[in-house]
């Protein structure tokens, strides 16, 4: 039980970008893990972590480019751990776009069992025309994608087909109504060229997560998109995720931009979260607003 | 607690918002910090940092909180007369850049300034890098700090602290398991670049390394300040009470 008041405050906050691990994927410490992201989740105070996982983690196959088995695998696990915790986690349902009827009917198996969103990671670049099939029916479906993003790929980097943030504007542009959440901009490579990148493409939200800290990124997307297009996200650190909160907190965002950035943009971005009263970090008696019921919960600063 | 990895100054690679000492000194109060073991960022790219230590001096001189680390390149002619004039001017201590100046794991000169820092009872600090890896500069061709550059100058050292700031778990493990526990006693590690939960490394190396082998260090400007303090709050509740090595008293 946690007991202290959360690190990072009060309202509620939704990390849209968190995996998980399960046993087989080859890590032995696989439920430590787990069990470590829920225990800061809690301190940090994250009322909901959105979280796929990617294959076997390179088990037995690499994970960007995980094998359909292996796509079924995670997929499997990430939902049962879902399951296993309604009141805190959601997920995505992850697949490679190279298996492509694999990939739809994934997705829809997986919606239909609770997914909320669909995690492309690097088997294939973002701009490929293998992916628009998958963006439509994210598009239907109200799903948003979550894409795998080299900030700034300037050559071939191993283990991976990486996409940047030039690429996934184009995908987002032949996609308008999907939504898109490019991962990481803490992730890896320059995140400057990104956010000049995605500046006029209003369906690419900009996910804060990653190890990387430096000074002047958070200033800058901010500078770049707006609070309504930034979302709060850890991915595989938490203790960065949890000092770029506080940081968003000195850098002059107002206390809607926070709530904003914390958790309203993730309800506008995916469309079929909502979680109940008194849960996670919600306020006693929050029911989230989310589009596909919001009329009567007006969401400041909505894009609708 | 002081804060050894801190900066002013620009940095040749990206826009940096707050190089300047006033803005280090508000960021110190925020964050409840007494003080900073200042150096100056741009030194570790001139060839010879002389000159920049002279402006660490006079910018710092109006915040006494904020001490000098003034950086001394040892294969540079005359840099016995660079560290006698850094300490005449009250550093305790100083910073050098290997991988910057193209000084390799075997460079003995490295050894001469460590045993220099000895005699004279100032610390040696070390940078393991200033950026992640992956984002580096087309014209950044430096390196990280290697595990066995730290070592050549830790194996045989019995006199001088040695501080390592921004390294990771795997160059820190390497050092450490790689000396002599007289040698890993004079061996510190700042934490800024050491990771949480979920993997929670700084807790294993609390546990296996221990709590006095950790010094407190923020990488401003060139990092969030917050990032050591929020890895500390997520630290398991075993460890929650530990306490890092302070150099505010070295």
């Amino acid at each position: 039980m946690v007991s202290a008041a959360p690190l990072a405050g009060p309202t509620p906050l939704i990390d849209v970008h968190a995996h998980f691990f399960f046993e087989g994927c080859g890590r032995a410490e696989w439920d430590a893990l787990n069990q470590a992201r829920f225990r800061a989740g809690e301190r940090i105070g994250i009322s909901i972590h959105v979280a796929s996982i990617l294959g076997s983690w390179g088990r037995f196959s690499p994970t960007y480019f995980a094998s359909p088995t292996d796509t079924t695998r995670g997929n499997d696990a990430m939902q049962a751990i879902a399951e296993r915790n309604p009141d805190r986690v959601r997920w995505y349902v992850a697949v490679n776009p190279n298996d492509t009827a694999f990939a739809l009917a994934e997705i829809d198996r997986r919606v239909a069992a609770g997914a909320i969103g669909v995690k492309l990671a690097a088997a294939r670049r973002a701009d490929d025309v293998l992916l628009d099939p998958i963006a439509e029916r994210a598009a239907e479906g109200g799903l948003p994608i979550l894409h795998h993003i080299w900030q700034h790929r300037r050559r071939h980097w191993p283990g991976q087909d990486a996409s940047d943030g030039a690429d996934l504007a184009r995908l987002a542009a032949r996609h308008p109504k999907a939504s898109f959440i490019l991962a990481h901009i803490g992730g890896g490579g320059d995140y400057r060229h990104t956010f000049a990148a995605v500046h006029d493409v209003p369906n690419v939200y900009l996910d804060l997560s990653g190890s990387g800290v430096d000074r002047g990124m958070l200033d800058d997307a901010y500078a770049a998109v707006g609070a309504t297009r930034l979302l709060w996200g850890a991915d595989i650190t938490l203790c960065t995720g949890l000092a770029k909160l506080w940081a968003l907190e000195v850098i002059g965002l107002t206390s809607e931009e926070m709530a904003d950035v914390r958790w309203r943009n993730a309800v506008r971005v995916f469309p079929q979260l909502k979680w109940g009263q008194g849960t996670g970090n919600g306020e006693p008696g929050t029911v989230i607003p989310h589009r596909s019921h919001g009329s009567q919960f007006p969401v400041p600063g909505s894009r609708q | 607690m002081i804060d050894t990895n801190a900066y002013i100054g620009g940095y040749p690679f990206r826009h940096i918002p707050h190089p300047e000492p006033a803005i280090l000194a508000s960021v110190l109060e925020r964050e409840k910090l007494d003080g900073a073991w200042v150096g100056h960022l741009p030194s570790a790219f001139y060839r010879d940092p002389t000159p920049g230590n002279d402006e660490l001096f006079a910018a710092l001189a109006p915040h006494p909180n904020l001490r000098p680390a003034p950086s001394i390149r040892p294969d540079w002619p005359g840099w016995e007369r660079a560290l006698a004039s850094a300490i005449d001017r009250g550093a305790r201590a100083v910073r050098a850049y290997p991988p910057q100046w193209g000084l390799g794991p075997d460079d003995a000169s490295m050894r001469s300034l460590c045993a220099a820092c000895g005699e004279a009872g100032i610390a040696l600090v070390f940078t393991a890098r200033f950026e992640d890896l992956r984002q580096r500069h087309w014209m950044d061709q430096a390196g990280d700090l290697s595990a066995a550059a730290v070592r050549a100058v830790a194996r045989g050292n019995g006199r001088t602290r040695i501080v390592v700031c921004s390294a990771g778990r795997g160059t820190i493990e390497e050092v450490h398991w790689g000396l002599t526990p007289a040698e890993r006693e004079l061996v510190f590690w700042d934490i800024s670049w050491i990771w949480g939960p979920p993997e929670d490394e700084l807790a294993l190396l609390l546990r296996t390394i221990g709590a006095d082998r950790f010094v407190y260090g923020t990488a401003w400007p060139l990092r969030l300040a917050q990032t050591p303090r929020a890895n500390l709050a997520l630290l398991p509740d075993e460890l929650k009470h530990v306490r890092l090595a302070d150099p505010s008293g070295w």
